[in-house]
């Protein structure tokens, strides 16, 4: 006993003088810890965004929404589980059934894989090290989330391919086409947020954001098209072509039953929260709490690492909203309109921007900017943001005109469009001869 | 034949997609935090029928608690969905009266003719929809069920006071 009250007194002696290497028991335990917390309040999030969905459709759409089981229908994520538990399961014939079976596992374990490398909260100076507040901090993080990512799309067209149904296979082509398409803007939207904080590992990006301001101010039009993708990425409206339930039944999910499906459902909302978390940590500063520097800076006390932590789940919280609220508001694109928007409006876009931004980013830090501070505001930022205005406005005034998401008589030439009108004309006329 | 594309005309110069559509968001963000709902908690909280509501049917009766149909056959006559059996019948003072009077109520369409067409005044369509049942026989009423029902009638449409007031 005395043994340990040594053991704890020193190490708190050596936490007051400085940060001690962690030990690997130490790294290991607080692994499995951060993992079980992790695992737990991301299921628990899941279920509650499944209610929180069914809730905010309904007030949209001026209802109440569920309301029966438990307190204002709190309970009802419960009752929807223990249904789907007891359905049947049921298997198309002629389904691979080792893939149809495998297929929503791995939709949802991408989703949640993602999760690993994303900084939930300030580090941690504890009595046993730091404990950096991410499952496995690792250095090359964008890079390792920008490949997990892109393995989502499996999931969803070996279910296509699997369920043997020609509604499902298209659902999944669609899905892939979607998907190749869009991780592109995707990739290129981050690489301004790459270019700024110089560095791939998660914590990097938020360190710089803390410093020169967040980068949906001094990055606008990356973290737009960021957003767009994410939406693109995990197939919500107005992306969720691979579903499309007035054309393709249910899409990929069609042959699915019970539980299946709703690993299916469970997975589109991880990947709603996984892609929160990344715009939350890419463009919103992270774990960042505003108009705060105390927050970054040593000592990394518990109460720090609550608090940012509880910040960081806030911006979650607000873009899962808003993954609802856009998914009430606008209708489906056409599937040529969500074609050229990524291929023929975003891509290009992101292209110019980088090679802007990039130029802008190497003049202001020549100019030593990047170590000016005016009234605590980086002047860095400052510079970013002014040129992230004019852009802003040329983009959103002057470039969104019928061009960015287009009606189908803007693709036609002129004259064929004249054409059209024409044989249209022609053809009223001899449909009323012949009455 | 070419097939005819439908094009719309829109000014393509005018129309934006972003701008517009952050304004169809603020819309549903007000619909979102407005506290009025139009849902009614159905079980709990019932809306008003309308006075011609035409539903489950009812056989009036007269003071001696008979039934006032007279076994014309009119009703089964008219029925478009063929649901009403009548076998008439005859007691010793001559009067007719029904030995059997059946409404099927899962085939009527409550189209309300045979209220309509009703010389005596004694089968209506009643303000009343609740009558589901486990069984389809369980849907077709005997004379005592049709005269036990409590529910006011319709009140059929007057071409002089076409809008019911």
């Amino acid at each position: 006993m005395s043994h340990l009250l040594t053991m704890l007194a020193l190490q708190a002696q050596v936490a007051t003088t400085g940060v001690p290497p962690q030990g690997t028991g130490v790294v290991i335990i607080s692994t499995l810890l951060k993992i079980v917390i992790i695992f737990t309040i991301y299921l628990l999030s899941v279920m509650a965004l499944t209610l929180a969905e069914r809730k905010i459709s309904a007030w949209i759409q001026g209802r109440i929404g569920p309301n029966r089981a438990g307190p204002w229908g709190l309970l009802q994520p419960i009752a929807d589980g223990v249904k789907n538990i007891a359905k049947e399961e049921t298997y198309p014939g002629g389904a691979n059934r080792p893939m149809f079976i495998l297929a929503p596992a791995i939709a949802f374990t991408t989703a949640m894989l993602a999760w690993a490398v994303i900084p939930f909260a300030a580090p941690w100076d504890s009595a046993w090290g730091r404990i950096p507040m991410a499952v496995a901090p690792l250095p090359i993080g964008f890079l390792y989330i920008l490949a997990i990512t892109s393995l989502g799309v499996y999931g969803i067209v070996l279910a296509g391919w699997a369920s043997n149904n020609k509604y499902s296979l298209l659902g999944g082509l669609r899905s892939s086409a979607q998907m190749v398409s869009y991780e592109i803007s995707m990739g290129m939207s981050t690489i301004p947020v790459l270019l700024l904080a110089g560095n791939v590992a998660m914590d990097r990006v938020i360190e710089q954001q803390a410093l020169h301001g967040w980068n949906i101010l001094n990055l606008t039009i990356a973290g737009f098209v960021f957003i767009v993708a994410s939406f693109a990425e995990t197939n919500r409206v107005p992306f969720d072509l691979p579903e499309a339930e007035s054309e393709l039944v249910a899409g990929y999910h069609s042959e699915y039953s019970a539980m299946k499906f709703s690993m299916f459902f469970i997975a589109e909302y991880s990947n709603m929260i996984t892609a929160s978390a990344l715009m939350a940590t890419l463009f919103f500063g992270g774990w960042d709490i505003p108009f705060t520097l105390w927050d970054n800076v040593a000592p990394h006390t518990g109460i720090k690492t609550v608090l940012t932590g509880l910040f960081f789940a806030l911006k979650v919280a607000f873009f899962c909203f808003s993954f609802m609220w856009v998914r009430w508001t606008l209708p489906r694109f056409r599937y040529d309109q969500l074609m050229s928007l990524g291929w023929k409006v975003l891509l290009p876009m992101m292209l110019a921007y980088i090679l802007i931004i990039a130029t802008a980013v190497l003049i202001f830090r020549n100019l030593g900017l990047e170590q000016v501070r005016w009234v605590g505001i980086s002047a860095f930022g400052l510079a970013l943001f002014a040129v992230n205005i004019v852009l802003s406005i040329v983009v959103f005034w002057f470039l969104d005109r019928g061009r960015v998401i287009s009606p189908a008589s803007s693709r036609l030439q002129a004259d064929a469009l004249e054409r059209l009108r024409a044989a249209r004309y022609r053809s009223t006329l001899s449909a009323e001869a012949g009455d | 034949m070419a097939i005819n594309v439908k094009v719309l005309d829109r000014p393509i110069r005018e129309s934006s997609y972003v701008r517009s559509a952050l304004k169809g968001m603020g819309r549903t963000f007000k619909h979102l935090v407005d506290p009025h709902k139009v849902t009614v908690q159905y079980p709990e909280v019932k809306h008003a029928l309308s006075p011609r509501w035409r539903g489950t049917h009812r056989m009036l009766t007269n003071e001696e608690g008979n039934a006032k149909c007279v076994a014309c056959g009119l009703c089964p006559t008219v029925c478009p969905a063929n649901c009403i059996k009548l076998v008439p019948g005859e007691d010793e003072k001559g009067n007719r009266y029904p030995l059997v009077f059946e409404i099927d109520e899962f085939r009527c369409i409550f189209c309300g003719y045979c209220q309509e067409v009703c010389p005596e005044e004694a089968i209506h369509v009643g303000r009343h929809y609740e009558n589901s049942e486990y069984s389809r026989e369980g849907h077709v009423y005997d004379l005592e069920r049709l005269m036990a029902q409590t529910h006011p009638v319709c009140e059929m449409w007057d071409p002089a006071d076409p809008k019911g007031e």
